[in-house]
């Protein structure tokens, strides 16, 4: 009888949490179907092909991997090692590379106002949604060939798994388990594919509380603020390590940004 | 200036005669409303013309989000038909956007 009671009890609960799962899903493709992400994609291109800077130049040189001017699926194959720089880039440090050396300006300027508000948003916000745009349907295959490629996979998933900060947290303290969400998000398992796979082509994304499209370096940034760590620098070598980690465990997903966040 | 925007139009309900013409339209707006410190800024009144004739006369308010999205479903429409939206806000700022159904 006591059994039967539970049994009783137990069953509404899972059936309302199927619901409440079903429904966060179907508010998750409504956003989906019309994402302003679009609107940003479009003046990323303006400002992508917008001749500025001390050489009056545009960014349709820039070289993100597949050669200058190659834009189509470069962001599946990042973050990867450059030549010219002797380093591993993600995107956003690779367009600070190309804004320095194509366009003459100086990093302190192109660095100035890296995460924008929903009034005015960043230059590198936009350039990103082009970029990343241009990489749908494209297989993600982040290279890890290069022994300096190696080295940043490695500090990456090193970093990933450190815990640390006045909460003693990590990356995996709120990624490491199957299952889990925070109010409306789920939080998938960074390092198995799955997870990442999942996570990972859908950044960067729109996010609709803050009617703003947020960058791969704003995701990792914000996690550090999370997880009470002290404030990475942008484009730093352990953000584009954290990065490059996620990117290699995402493999094999076609990438289907940049997406719609709550 | 105004920001961009960017639509879709396209034809549903299958057939050789669509039965209905699905237009889906952003438009790049701050939409401030009186809640923030700011000036009054939003959308107030959006256009829909299907070949040059007025099919939707919308009037919207301070309630609708920042960079908003619009969905209309249209009776009937063919292939090529012309699909123009336009908007016109508080301070007399205006954007439009046309686009051949697909």
């Amino acid at each position: 009888m006591k059994g039967l009671a539970l049994l009783l009890l137990a069953f509404p609960l899972w059936a309302g949490a199927q619901d409440a799962k079903k429904e966060i899903e179907k508010y998750q493709q409504m956003l989906g179907e019309g994402s302003p992400a679009e609107l940003w994609e479009l003046e990323g291109e303006a400002l992508w092909k917008k001749a500025q800077g001390p050489k009056n130049a545009s960014l349709e040189k820039c070289d993100l991997g597949g050669g200058p001017g190659k834009v189509a699926g470069a962001y599946a194959r990042l973050p990867r090692y450059f030549k010219d720089t002797d380093q591993v880039q993600d995107l956003e440090s690779r367009l600070l590379t190309c804004m320095t050396a194509l366009q003459g300006r100086d990093r302190a300027e192109t660095t100035k106002r890296l995460f924008g508000n929903a009034d005015r948003p960043s230059e590198m916000e936009y350039l990103v949604a082009y970029v990343v745009g241009q990489a749908r349907g494209h297989k993600m295959a982040a290279p890890v060939s290069h022994p300096k490629e190696r080295a940043s996979y490695e500090l990456g998933k090193k970093v990933f798994f450190y815990r640390a900060g006045n909460w003693d947290f990590s990356c995996a303290s709120c990624h490491g388990e199957q299952d889990k969400r925070i109010r409306m998000q789920d939080l998938p398992v960074l390092s198995e594919p799955a997870g990442a796979q999942k996570a990972y082509t859908t950044w960067p994304a729109y996010r609709v509380s803050n009617s703003q499209l947020k960058t791969m370096q704003w995701r990792i940034n914000d996690c550090y603020r999370q997880m009470r760590f002290p404030e990475p620098e942008f484009a730093s070598e352990s953000t584009i390590a954290l990065t490059h980690y996620l990117a290699v465990t995402a493999k094999g997903a076609p990438y289907n940004g940049p997406g719609t966040k709550r | 200036m105004a920001g961009p925007m960017k639509m879709r139009a396209t034809l549903g309900g299958g057939g050789t005669a669509a039965a209905y013409t699905d237009v889906r339209v952003l438009m790049t707006h701050p939409m401030t409303t009186a809640q923030s410190n700011q000036p009054l800024h939003f959308i107030q009144n959006v256009t829909v013309k299907q070949n040059g004739k007025t099919m939707v006369e919308a009037q919207i308010s301070q309630a609708v989000s920042r960079n908003p999205v619009f969905t209309f479903r249209l009776k009937g429409g063919a292939k090529g038909d012309k699909i123009e939206v336009s908007w016109l806000d508080n301070k007399g700022e205006t954007n439009s956007i046309e686009t051949a159904v697909a």
